[in-house]
């Protein structure tokens, strides 16, 4: 385990007297889908906060191929090859479909102010070079035909499929997926699947939070059990599925309301 | 497009019609100068967020460069025009870098304050600057020994602005552009797609600081005379003020809003005592009736009499 690209260790996050993340440590290996479950609450997202930088931890330390992510911006990060996408939907609403995607590629174009200003023959390029990368991820993620389109006037579904094509317009080598089936429905659910399967066979490695089991227990190489802040279990989905600790603290739960 | 050619071919024949009018002409170029800076700011309001209360301040680094440079130097009114965007520029990257970083207004604030204290700094530097009772004798500007007066300064400073209106768009048009439209729209995920927003708001700043020097060199080579009360915490308000009339949302309502509350006070001189009351009124009426500006309430107008035939 000690070859993970992301190697997390100890991470601790305490907001006001809550302990959201509390001790956790883990690994994610190159060319994982690695899936984090847990009930609501358990620190999903705020793991993915920590990790991306959008606000520090109490403590504890987080590796990406060998680099510290601690003390560094969010902009910093991506810039790293970590791309992520939200729980709660973070679309450019005064930008078109097309434009959400290109700022993906932000990070692969140079043009500055004076370059733009002026419209210095690079710059147009450049331009035409990042609308190409962009409309591929459209392709990749079946939005093509939407592409002049308000981002926010597209149905849900669709604006979770474009938060997908915009980060990988980063050229990630690492993404984090945020509830990506959260108001899915389940034959868009399955499309969904088998996406991110596409997306592994490019060479991301993923780390997906999802409360959709059918979706992590179909796609995940390996899987983390949260509960208030704590790992209770990790391992090969059919090892979580047996595990007596998950099922009492998650499954169960789940299951009784069902 | 076809605007930017409406206002070069409006711009061109407006001197023809009305004789050469100077009175009218120096209404327009007053408007060009205005307009400017208003441009700058429309950038740094309405695409970085942020709000300035110093671009007086930079209005005056611009006038003061020139006006020092060449009366008190001797040197050639292209010196002054350069050394003031590069005054502006630095000082709006020593002022913008830390405050950019912060969330919220803090922007407004250090902005309020660097303007008092250019204001005093103009007042006070009065071996340099001529004190409160102002610097006179700054040159008209001339090529080749002919004067650049009256028509000619006109094509001069909307020549400028058209370019400067142009530059900006292209900004907007691009990387750059979508990058702070990205910040405006969320800054979570910009930050998360790689965009460093502090550095394109500073940037934008300088940018608008820039700008504002330009109009500030030109204004002192065509009234020939500056003093401190030009650059006053009051005209940063009026700048604001335009944009704000005009719109935010688009360059346009910027050059519009210019327009308007630079023709306004002349229309409203023989109200005489009641000129800043009919001014307020008016100014409270279109914020009410037409909360993101002029431009966009001519747009609902318009769209409304369309639908209404």
């Amino acid at each position: 385990m000690g070859s993970g690209v992301l190697q997390i260790q100890d991470l601790q996050k305490i907001f006001g007297g809550l302990r959201a993340i509390d001790g956790l440590t883990f690994n994610v290996c190159e060319g994982q889908i690695k899936s984090v479950i847990g009930p609501n609450g358990a620190g999903k997202t705020t793991l993915f906060n920590l990790i991306t930088g959008v606000f520090p931890p109490t403590r504890g330390r987080f590796e990406f191929m060998g680099m510290v992510l601690n003390g560094r911006k969010p902009h910093e990060i991506a810039r790293l090859g970590i791309s992520r996408t939200f729980q709660n939907l973070e679309l450019f609403g005064n930008m078109s479909v097309l434009e959400n995607v290109m700022l993906g590629g932000h990070n692969h174009t140079s043009a500055g102010i004076f370059t733009a200003g002026f419209r210095l023959p690079g710059m147009r390029q450049e331009e035409r070079q990042i609308r190409e990368k962009a409309m591929e991820e459209l392709h990749f993620m079946g939005l093509e035909g939407k592409a002049p389109l308000g981002a926010t006037s597209l149905p849900l579904g669709e604006q979770k499929l474009l938060e997908i094509a915009r980060a990988l317009a980063t050229r990630p080598k690492f993404l984090l997926l945020d509830e990506p089936a959260a108001g899915l429905n389940i034959r868009e659910t399955e499309t969904l699947s088998q996406t991110i399967l596409a997306i592994r066979a490019r060479g991301i490695t993923v780390l997906l939070v999802e409360h959709d089991m059918s979706l992590v227990m179909g796609i995940s190489d390996e899987v983390l059990v949260l509960n208030y802040g704590r790992k209770i279990a990790e391992g090969a989905p059919r090892e979580i599925q047996r595990n007596p600790e998950v099922i009492a603290a998650y499954l169960g739960e789940e299951n009784g309301h069902a | 497009m076809h605007i930017i050619l409406a206002i070069a071919l409006g711009i061109g024949v407006f001197p023809w019609l009305t004789g050469r009018n100077e009175y009218f002409i120096s209404l327009l170029v007053f408007m060009g100068i205005n307009g400017m800076i208003t441009l700058g700011l429309s950038l740094l309001m309405g695409y970085a967020g942020q709000i300035s209360l110093g671009h007086a301040a930079f209005f005056g680094l611009g006038a003061y460069s020139s006006g020092v440079l060449t009366v008190q130097y001797g040197l050639a009114p292209i010196a002054g025009f350069v050394f003031g965007i590069l005054l502006s520029a630095a000082v709006a990257y020593l002022v913008g870098k830390p405050t950019l970083r912060l969330k919220g207004h803090y922007m407004a604030v250090a902005t309020l304050g660097f303007g008092e204290i250019l204001f005093i700094l103009f007042n006070e530097l009065s071996f340099l600057t001529g004190g409160p009772s102002g610097l006179s004798g700054i040159p008209t500007l001339a090529v080749g020994g002919l004067p650049l007066e009256g028509t000619a300064f006109l094509y001069l400073v909307w020549g400028l602005v058209i370019l400067l209106l142009l530059f900006s768009l292209n900004v907007i048009n691009s990387r750059v552009g979508r990058a702070l439209r990205a910040v405006h729209g969320s800054e979570l995920a910009a930050g998360a797609m790689g965009v460093d927003a502090s550095r394109y708001k500073v940037q934008v700043f300088i940018l608008s600081a820039v700008y504002a020097s330009m109009g500030g060199s030109l204004y002192a080579h065509f009234i020939n005379f500056i003093s401190p009360s030009s650059f006053s915490l009051m005209f940063s308000i009026l700048l604001l003020m335009m944009v704000v009339v005009g719109g935010t949302e688009t360059l346009w309502g910027a050059l519009l809003g210019a327009a308007v509350l630079t023709l306004l006070p002349e229309y409203l001189r023989g109200l005489e005592d009641f000129e800043t009351l009919a001014y307020g009124a008016i100014l409270m009426t279109v914020l009410l009736f037409m909360p993101k500006g002029i431009l966009e309430g001519v747009h609902r107008v318009w769209a409304w009499s369309q639908r209404g035939s």
